[in-house]
């Protein structure tokens, strides 16, 4: 009889790396499908273009780089779809190959792959689109909702500042193809709370910061958080595990400046958005709050309780 | 009632109700075998002597090892018959030790034994000789010395004694049927350290997932001078000492130092139990309770002789369910692989649990996603991923800045990592490199000299 000699633990939480990623792309499931259902089969194909770019790419590099291959994690797959919901309908096919293969390689593969990009890599990408090619990527088409209408193109309602509350809630505006429908935004947001992918601690802190922020610099601090990509940003991007900070508190500070940064660009810059901006500074700065962050370990306080 | 407990920890085993359904229930079950081997290094600290020889004829209760210095204590035979072997034996990854090998006559003869009588009656001051001359040792799994626990520095003061009734290890019941069948034993144990050591209060602490214990406590805690249950949330690691501290008395022991610094002593509710045994009848530690589950025809709870084999125990249960991958003594958090079946028990031996060949599959480490996971779950309050990565990287004095040594090895952490990486082990192993360079550089400071 052959005994396996190991030390403890000997037991391990179900959940894996690779079924933490299948619980986001359950939670993005919502936004995804009110996507193609809003703008049709030029979403559809546009979702699956940056998918399969994104899985491929990743496992091209660490064939060629004789890496493990670890597309099975899912990973690439999720980035692969954020990057997909972050593009207009109507965008070229060839941007979400771009896009998609910006993100894997350069952002994620490049720095050492799953867990050592500083950056978060659909959104580092698709801050490379904004600034290459910034008509394609601000160009909206109206959600069809398949009525048959022909698309109309028309401006983000964060630039126009003219759609009703409702509309921007229910997804019936001109923007991404994931960022239109808050209300699948928010059924993501507790798939992800529910499975305990993510704590409650970015998305709320984040939204909170802008509704704040906004407020003091005298904008409309409902039509702040319902416009734009805040939510998305704050439910599937901004927490993006590896660029932001491990301890809750630093997660609330990481989300604080967030929207900080959102609520300064859209008031005081040239930009009318500025989620991609703020997420990617305050990825930045990740290491920085946790490096200095003052952790509280037991026994070591400076006041142990003597009682 | 408000439900005490510590800051962050986790479920382990959560809906498998931590692995105990299979023997929670079980009424303990007297086992005796064939033949025993008792070890003599069955307490942290200096091994016993052997003081018999091959041929000897033994009864239950006899000194086999006198103990080898102050932090040791005596070894008793278990069972009564002959001395077959006095021989050293390889044992859990520690080296060889000295063992003493006896095969029962069935007599049941036990030696004289001399009570000392009522736990409230007794002289205090006989109270911890005769703990050191039972040979207990602390029966939660650490096996430090009980009588070097309860002797302390000069100036340090007790006020609160508490018992861990947490159990908060995975499978194991052990402990759980020893408070519902021997509640008053536990009291009186505890009652007697408190009068040698003039403690005001003793605590009993329990996870509120054993309702039944907690009722039979409290029902012998009742009329007990200065004893109390408290009820304790369940969640793991609560029955870890700083943790149980920390939960009770709101107290934190120092980083590196001892509860006793914060006028604390933790036993364990098998420890107090033994102490009573001790003063009561007089009689010394040669048998304790033990889970055995798992992959087991019958799981069982089993009072067994110290020394029992291993084999023996899987065979009192029905044998094996299914092809065993990996055995270990202890809960599924911090138990301990034994190499083979032969392997015996010792005094600190609280439960075998047998895994089949797919529980037993190690995994494989894949990238840290930095899912913050470790961190949530770290009792301490300590950052496994950073510590990690200086491990990873032999970097000793990096882990060492980290705080690795505050890490006590409970192994939270590498439970709930999703990317399955090795935390536990390689902090086990940071921790044993940091304190042989203590140990190596505290020699060549000696040598200078």
């Amino acid at each position: 009889m052959n005994l396996r000699i190991s030390t403890a633990p000997h037991i391990h939480h179900p959940v894996t790396t690779q079924r933490l990623m299948i619980y986001v792309l359950l939670a993005l499931l919502p936004t995804t499908a009110v996507g193609i259902y809003a703008f049709g089969l030029p979403a559809l194909m546009l979702l699956a273009i940056s998918c399969v770019t994104a899985v491929l790419s990743e496992f091209l590099w660490q064939k060629i780089a004789k890496k493990r291959v670890l597309i099975s994690d899912c990973s690439a797959l999720v980035t692969g779809l954020i990057l997909g919901l972050n593009l207009p309908a109507n965008a070229p096919w060839w941007l979400a190959v771009i896009g998609s293969a910006f993100a894997v390689l350069l952002v994620k593969q490049l720095f050492g792959g799953l867990g050592d990009n500083f950056l978060n890599p659909a959104m580092a990408a698709r801050a490379v689109l904004l600034a290459s090619w910034p008509v394609h990527m601000t160009s909206f088409v109206l959600p069809t909702f398949f009525s048959g209408a022909d698309a109309v193109t028309g401006a983000t309602p964060l630039a126009t500042k003219s759609a009703q509350l409702m509309d921007l809630f229910m997804g019936n505006i001109p923007g991404t193809i994931g960022e239109v429908s808050k209300v699948a935004i928010l059924l993501g947001l507790l798939i992800l709370l529910f499975t305990r992918t993510i704590t409650w601690h970015i998305p709320f802190t984040m939204v909170a910061s802008v509704f704040v922020f906004s407020w003091l610099f005298g904008a409309d601090p409902v039509y702040a958080i319902l416009s734009g990509g805040v939510l998305f940003g704050a439910v599937f991007m901004a927490t993006d595990y590896v660029t932001n900070p491990m301890t809750a508190s630093g997660k609330m500070i990481y989300a604080a400046g967030i929207g900080l940064i959102i609520a300064v660009i859209r008031q005081f810059g040239a930009y009318p958005e500025g989620v991609t901006y703020g997420i990617l500074l305050m990825n930045i700065a990740t290491p920085l709050i946790d490096r200095f962050l003052p952790q509280k370990i037991y026994g070591r306080q400076k006041e142990v309780k003597k009682a | 009632m408000l439900k005490k407990t510590f800051k962050r920890g986790i479920h382990p085993l959560h809906r498998q109700g931590s692995g105990k359904n299979a023997t929670k229930n079980l009424p303990i079950e007297n086992y005796v075998s064939d033949s025993v081997v008792i070890h003599m290094s069955m307490n942290i600290g200096a091994p016993a002597v052997p003081c018999v020889k091959k041929g000897d004829h033994v009864k239950i209760g006899q000194v086999i090892g006198t103990a080898g210095g102050f932090v040791s204590v005596p070894v008793h035979a278990s069972i009564a018959g002959e001395v077959t072997a006095v021989e050293p034996i390889p044992y859990l990854g520690t080296g060889n030790v000295t063992a003493v090998t006896i095969k029962n006559d069935f007599s049941d003869e036990w030696v004289e034994l001399h009570p000392l009588g009522s736990v409230e009656n007794v002289d205090p001051s006989l109270v911890i000789p005769a703990i050191r001359e039972a040979g207990i040792t602390g029966m939660g799994g650490a096996s430090f010395p009980t009588h070097v626990k309860l002797t302390f520095k000069e100036g340090a003061v007790c006020d609160t004694i508490i018992v861990n009734g947490a159990e908060c290890e995975t499978h194991l019941t052990a402990d759980h049927r020893l408070m519902l069948e021997n509640s008053v034993r536990i009291v009186d144990g505890l009652r007697a350290v408190m009068r040698a050591l003039i403690v005001p209060k003793g605590i009993i602490a329990i996870e509120d997932n054993k309702p039944d214990a907690i009722a039979a406590m409290q029902k012998a805690a009742a009329g007990r001078i200065g004893v109390q249950v408290a009820v304790l949330k369940t969640k793991y690691p609560q029955g870890g000492e700083k943790q149980l501290i920390e939960a009770v008395s709101g107290r934190q022991v120092p980083s590196g130092g001892l509860p006793i610094d914060v006028g604390v002593v933790v036993l364990n509710v098998g420890t107090c139990a033994a102490i009573a045994d001790a003063v009561i009848d007089g009689m010394p530690l040669v048998s304790r309770v033990c889970t055995v589950t798992g992959c087991v025809k019958e799981p069982k709870n089993l009072r067994i002789p110290v020394g029992t084999i291993v084999e023996d125990m899987i065979g009192a249960c029905g044998g094996f369910s299914e092809d065993p991958g990996k055995i270990f003594f202890g809960g599924a958090m911090t138990g301990i692989a034994i190499p083979n079946i032969q392997t015996p028990t010792a005094k600190s031996t609280n439960g075998v649990v047998v895994f089949n060949e797919a529980e037993s599959r190690s995994k494989d480490e894949s990238p840290c996603i930095r899912c913050g996971k470790c961190v949530a779950a770290c009792p301490i309050g300590l950052n496994p991923y950073q510590i990690k990565v200086a491990a990873d990287a032999s970097d000793f004095a990096a882990a060492e800045k980290l705080h690795v040594m505050d890490c006590m090895l409970c192994g939270s952490c590498a439970y709930m990592c999703p990317a399955r990486r090795w935390l536990t082990p390689s902090f086990r192993f940071a921790k044993d490199k940091i304190v042989a360079e203590r140990k190596a550089a505290a020699a060549k400071g000696g040598s200078d000299k």
